[in-house]
């Protein structure tokens, strides 16, 4: 099942729409981490809320996408993490330290609105020629 | 007591079916969404685990009781290479797959009961149980 990816100005959004395999998983990550570079986008946005589970390995999978996509430029945060999701995250001791959570989509966009709007300001002025 | 279900682990698809038919089992049983989850999870990692060490293998589902509490019991077995060290295997964040370490004490920690039977050569055999809390 693959996941889509959607151009949003300057993110995108990779909306997963059921259950994933870990090949699933992993193919998410390296399809996302081409096309920040490519599209030159400066945020990424993975909506999990059809996401039945969130074991080990994907919780592992979403760490790696957020640091490899922060050391290629861009921002990312997870959306729609499940309240049974979460339940189990916590008792499995799972944990996605570094990894910016918001509760949906909405609040997603508002979130990497305020960070690449924070790094836009704080870029140094270059001088002409 | 009741019938069980067997579902062969061989490819990653297989870890999906097998953590689905968990929670629909769950269900049945009467937990909580929350604990269909729990167990679902604890089904992703130790089917994984089949994968990872022995390649293939088999889990099996079903509904067990004790008194007046109803569980879900999954078995997992497979004929791979055995664990050589089971306590080092237990602990979180330990690994021999450049895994998270959170396979076998993830699984543990998500279910009730949690038994590890392994003999090095010839396989694995996890069996693990969660009981409904009585209301």
């Amino acid at each position: 099942m693959e996941v889509p990816i959607l151009r949003q100005g300057q993110y995108l959004i990779a909306s997963i729409q059921s259950a994933l395999t870990d090949a699933d998983l992993s193919h998410l990550r390296e399809a996302l981490i081409a096309q920040v570079g490519r599209s030159r986008c400066r945020g990424v946005i993975v909506d999990v809320t059809a996401l039945d589970v969130m074991d080990s390995f994907a919780v592992r999978t979403l760490r790696d996408i957020a640091h490899m996509a922060r050391l290629r430029g861009a921002e990312t945060v997870i959306v729609g993490i499940q309240p049974d999701v979460a339940f189990a995250m916590v008792q499995l001791g799972l944990t996605l330290k570094g990894v910016a959570t918001v509760l949906d989509l909405e609040e997603g966009l508002a979130f990497l609105d305020s960070r690449t709007k924070a790094t836009l300001d704080t870029k140094p002025k270059r001088g002409r020629g | 007591m009741g019938e069980e279900l067997r579902l062969p682990i061989a490819a990653d698809v297989d870890v999906v079916e097998a953590r689905q038919q968990g929670r629909a089992l769950a269900a049945v049983a009467g937990f909580s969404s929350g604990e269909q989850t729990v167990i679902a999870a604890a089904i992703s990692e130790i089917a994984r685990n089949i994968l990872m060490y022995a390649k293939k293998g088999e889990i099996i589902l079903s509904l067990v009781q004790n008194g007046d509490r109803q569980g879900v019991s999954v078995v997992a077995i497979d004929q791979g290479p055995g664990i050589p060290d089971i306590d080092r295997a237990m602990q979180y964040g330990y690994s021999t797959s450049h895994g998270v370490g959170a396979g076998l004490p993830g699984a543990k920690r998500l279910m009730d009961e949690f038994e590890v039977d392994s003999i090095v050569g010839r396989g694995t055999t996890i069996t693990m149980k969660k009981w409904r809390r009585s209301i």
